[in-house]
């Protein structure tokens, strides 16, 4: 089911710097959307537009191969920091109001 | 001696570790822990429904059972215990304000420094003899598992992503299979957080309300059945964003969130408008404005679910939002422009 939900296409900040990739794996694992996959010893970006950008794979990568511009994909949080000029802010660690 | 302090019903006993008595926490959900989770599941009183950080002990544990992490929100921490029947373990509670471990990960409240910070705080090297922390899958987006072993030294696995597969991960090794590991979007958790999308949209209802109320004052009948039923649509507009394209989601063709709830509204509109008998300007008021309201509900279910990326949220709004506006005003300016002509 989840395999059918995809959102917008080409849109995804996540890069990877296959030279400092040691194949450890740990990015593949920590994925919740299994965009990566190991092959060989290597990563590899194998399901782009699945991606969330949860950031996951890049902050726990020890060497610093994968990166992404991590947020929470969620149009309350962007109205909210448009409007208060901050960054994205769903207010969900303020006092009664949450998304 | 006698403790003073009274413990919350889901605490058992007090079980002794190699740092002091820790509380024994209940695997079995009572009436008051649903009362609660459904109270936060309506939007009372959420942000505060949270439990105090720090080490607790689940069935007998001892210096070699695992130890799991979690967030503070009372509705994961329950989430969490009731799965872990016939289990000896020791949980670790991170203070992550009462949030859930997913959010928490992406605000960096469940993140690197509070784990370090808790392994210290509840001095866990004289708890276990072993270096092993579990934490959920999803709590991955603030935690540097490599940054907790070098400050620490334990070793940060992941778990599964549903604590319900928990008992089989520790059995199993702690390995966990790419199933457990990828987030799921089931009919029910699609309609989890429905209620409170729902509570949040009063501002929206409230302000139709006001739109048809005050639209029939030149008829001089403000109060009635027709005021009534003139809101009704709206209503509808609004279930639509918060329930209908929650429910349908993965059958409404579309990427777009926005354009999933212009859509169902606008074919629902279109039958609406084939049955009833107002006249042509008022439809076109009702097309205009009703899938503008599920579609601006529908664009903010985005934080809800699992397979958005901020980076789309943005490119879609860049679309979503001015067309919204501009519709909704003009369905507003056609409406005013119609009762000025009757007047």
């Amino acid at each position: 089911m989840i395999s059918a939900m995809r959102y917008l296409k080409n849109v995804v900040t996540l890069e990877l710097d296959i030279s400092r990739c040691t194949g450890c794996g740990k990015c593949e694992e920590v994925c919740p959307r299994a965009v990566l996959s190991l092959n060989d010893g290597k990563i590899s970006i194998s399901d782009r537009d699945a991606c969330i950008e949860c950031g996951a794979c890049s902050r726990n990568c020890p060497f610093e191969a994968m990166t992404v511009a991590a947020g929470v994909g969620c149009a309350y949080a962007v109205i909210r920091g448009t409007l208060k000029g901050t960054a994205p802010d769903c207010a969900c660690s303020d006092k009664y109001d949450c998304c | 001696m006698k403790k003073r302090y009274k413990s919350p019903w889901w605490i058992n006993s007090w079980h002794p570790s190699g740092a002091g008595f820790v509380p024994v926490i209940s695997t079995r959900l009572v009436f008051q822990d649903r009362l609660g989770g459904s109270r936060a599941r309506w939007g009372i009183g959420r942000m505060r429904y949270m439990i105090n950080p720090g080490l607790y002990a689940v069935g007998a544990p001892d210096a070699d059972s695992p130890v799991l992490v979690t967030a503070n929100y009372k509705l994961s921490f329950d989430n969490l215990r009731k799965n872990l029947q016939h289990i000896n373990a020791w949980v670790l509670v991170l203070d992550t304000k009462g949030v859930n471990v997913w959010c928490a990960a992406g605000k960096g409240t469940f993140g690197t420094e509070e784990v370090i910070k808790q392994i210290s705080a509840v001095n866990l090297s004289s708890v276990v003899r072993h270096r092993t922390l579990i934490l959920p899958q999803l709590g991955a987006p603030g935690v540097a598992a490599h940054e907790v072993t070098r400050m620490t030294g334990f070793k940060v696995v992941y778990g599964p992503v549903r604590a319900a597969d928990l008992p089989y991960f520790v059995e199993n090794g702690l390995k966990a299979g790419r199933e457990m590991r990828t987030v799921s979007f089931t009919l029910r958790e699609r309609l989890a957080v429905v209620p409170v999308e729902f509570v949040k949209s009063w501002k929206i209802a409230f302000a139709a309300f006001l739109f048809v109320l005050l639209s029939s004052y030149p008829s001089g009948d403000m109060i009635s059945w027709s005021t009534f039923f003139r809101f009704l649509p709206y209503v509808g507009a609004i279930l639509i964003g918060c329930l209908f394209v929650p429910a349908l989601l993965p059958w409404i063709p579309g990427p777009s969130l926005a354009f999933n709830g212009w859509l169902v509204c606008i074919v629902a509109t279109i039958i609406y408008t084939l049955f009833n008998t107002d006249q042509l300007a008022e439809n076109m008021v009702y097309l205009l404005i009703l899938p503008a309201i599920s579609s601006f509900l529908a664009l903010n279910y985005t934080g809800a679910t699992p397979y958005t990326s901020l980076s789309g949220v943005k490119k879609e709004m860049k679309f979503a939002i001015p067309l919204i506006v501009f519709t909704a005003a003009s369905g507003i300016v056609l409406h005013v422009i119609g009762l000025w002509r009757a007047i």
